[in-house]
């Protein structure tokens, strides 16, 4: 099993049981069981429509806002049943964050943007707020740039910028996991490098989720690395392989991972 | 002549599709030019007509003249009473439609389901292709006697009646221009927001509504703009009386209405006719002011999102 670095006791640490995923009659992902150590990087490889993205969905129930999603199996955080009845997916979503694909700031200020998760948990005084945007953009690594001006518009920040603006905005409403789907597809590799370097200090604190299409990306940052492969058109995506990043990388078990971070098909 | 197509694609768009390219390119250009001319014909028209009462009566006496008694042996040609008129009945139609429009626009973007959304729509749109004359039937039937019962009056022909009535008329275009603003507000925006634990209602009055605030402030000049160019639902319902209201409960008499009513009965060519002309002038450059801001807040806001 794999851990992160001095986490006893430490929060947000998912397990999946049999987990599947149902949109009407057409069954997208099915029996993955894996689990999330807290406090590490998690990456979710694997070709294009494999499922990558709807699974990390699942751990946030975005899936439920996008209509006839059915999630099956269990999921637990922190061994709390993440769809059982007594769960609000809008709590829910405070503690688990999403940084999503393309860089999505809201159109008002930096500042604004970062508090805007802090005000919704009803945080109002001024002093508050002020050192919750400082500490998360902090975290994020866009505090240097743009601590003189927070009250510049986010549209007016590159597109590197944003995204580390969008994870500091998630980090704001102190989350213990923060999912990312593909947070540096869209964007340079100078940009890709910062978000990776924000990644690697992000997981002392927070457990973190990634969907990737870039091995390298995952093989450098990622503690863990689930494999999912849908083997054809009609059958449902599943998980390969999961494991330890270092050893799947360099001694995959499974002759289909092998094929797949070599190269020869994806 | 006949190509196929894989060759066509292959050696490039043959000569003769360039040439229609260029002649549609023109006919297109063309349109819009004529669109722009007759605009302005329009305009010179209105102002050729409008000389002779700037001429006898001049533009501040009428713009600041507070009565209008056209016919008697000394005729008075003041618009104030019925510019009152006019803004009394589309502010007060505005402050009625303005709240329900944009809350049904909301709801149809971001509540509705596909159902619920098409059946909204065609409801919208076929108030929309409802006669004016027939909403004046309507508010005869209906909203005058209810004035004049609730509120106690002689007579409900009233600046009220007439605001209640263009209110509904009003609806459509305020609803339908604010939905698609809303509606062009990227998905990413409520996810991003869903994502950090908002309800879907905190979504749409935090992020969705003021991403959209430009566009819908667009919806409601494009609505001021039909109110107060609205003739004959106005003309059925607010009496007609040309005085500065006291209240939304007097009778008033619009400057679309002055013009319906009393053109019909001028001498051709006489001076009565030509300060109704000036009216008009009024009454487009109004329009075409509001309709122009209008435009421009949209466009601001189609370039937006064009990241």
């Amino acid at each position: 099993m794999v851990t992160g670095p001095a986490n006893n006791g430490a929060k947000g640490s998912f397990d999946l049981k049999e987990v599947s995923v149902t949109y009407g009659s057409e069954t997208a992902v099915a029996g993955v069981s894996m689990h999330i150590p807290p406090c590490a990087v998690t990456a979710l490889i694997g070709p294009s429509g494999c499922g990558k993205s709807t699974l990390l969905r699942c751990l946030n129930r975005m899936n439920d806002e996008l209509g006839n999603a059915t999630v099956g199996g269990t999921i637990l955080l922190d061994g709390v049943d993440i769809y059982g009845k007594e769960l609000d997916p809008v709590e829910l979503r405070t503690k688990v964050g999403q940084v999503f694909q393309k860089p999505n700031p809201f159109p008002m200020s930096i500042y604004d943007n970062v508090a805007y998760g802090p005000r919704t948990q009803g945080i109002r005084r001024r002093a508050e707020l002020d050192e919750v945007v400082e500490r998360s953009l902090k975290r994020s690594a866009l505090w240097g740039e743009v601590k003189k001006d927070l009250k510049k518009h986010a549209f007016e920040l590159s597109g590197g910028q944003q995204q580390r603006l969008c994870i500091a905005r998630a980090l704001a409403t102190q989350p213990e996991v923060v999912l990312m789907d593909e947070p540096a597809s869209s964007l340079d590799p100078i940009s890709t490098q910062q978000i990776e370097d924000t990644i690697a200090e992000l997981k002392e604190h927070v457990t973190i989720v990634i969907v990737t299409h870039n091995m390298q990306q995952a093989a450098r940052i990622s503690d863990q690395t689930a494999f999912m492969l849908r083997e054809s058109m009609e059958a449902p995506a599943e998980l390969i392989e999961v494991g330890e990043t270092r050893v799947m990388f360099t001694n995959p078990r499974d002759k289909r991972t092998e094929a797949y971070i070599t190269g020869r098909f994806g | 002549m006949l190509t196929p197509p894989s060759s066509r694609r292959r050696l490039g768009r043959p000569v003769s599709s360039r040439a229609a390219d260029g002649v549609v390119k023109r006919i297109i250009s063309l349109s819009g030019v004529l669109a722009i001319v007759i605009l302005a014909a329009i305009g010179i028209f209105l102002g050729l007509n409008a000389v002779r009462a700037l001429h006898d009566v001049g533009f501040w006496t009428m713009a600041t003249g507070t009565e209008w008694y056209p016919t008697i042996a000394e005729p008075r040609f003041g618009f104030v009473p019925l510019l009152a008129g006019s803004a009394a009945v589309t502010l007060t139609a505005l402050l009625l439609s303005v709240p329900v429009s944009i809350a049904a626009a909301l709801f149809i973007s971001e509540f509705a389901n596909r159902r619920v959304k098409d059946v909204a729509k065609s409801i919208i749109e076929f108030m929309a292709a409802v006669p004016s004359v027939v909403y004046g039937l309507v508010g005869i039937a209906i909203v005058v006697p209810w004035v004049k019962e609730t509120f106690e009056l002689d007579s409900g022909l009233s600046a009220l009646s007439g605001a209640i009535v263009l209110a509904f008329m009003i609806a459509p275009t305020i609803v339908s221009i604010s939905e698609d603003a809303l509606h062009a507000v990227p998905d990413e925006l409520r996810q991003g927001s869903l994502a950090l634990g908002n309800t879907r209602w905190q979504t749409s009055y935090k992020v969705v509504l003021p991403s959209a605030s430009s566009g819908i402030l667009a919806a409601v000049m494009l609505g001021m703009g039909r109110a107060i160019g609205e003739t004959m639902a106005v003309l059925m319902l607010t009496g007609n009386a040309a005085r500065i209201p006291g209240s939304l409960f007097d009778s008033v008499r619009t400057i679309t209405g002055t013009i319906a009513a009393e053109m019909g009965s001028v001498v051709q060519g006489g001076l009565h006719q030509s300060v109704l002309f000036a009216l008009g002038l009024v009454l487009f450059s109004i329009t075409f002011a509001i309709n122009l801001v209008a435009d421009l807040v949209l466009e601001k806001q189609r370039k937006r999102w064009r990241r």
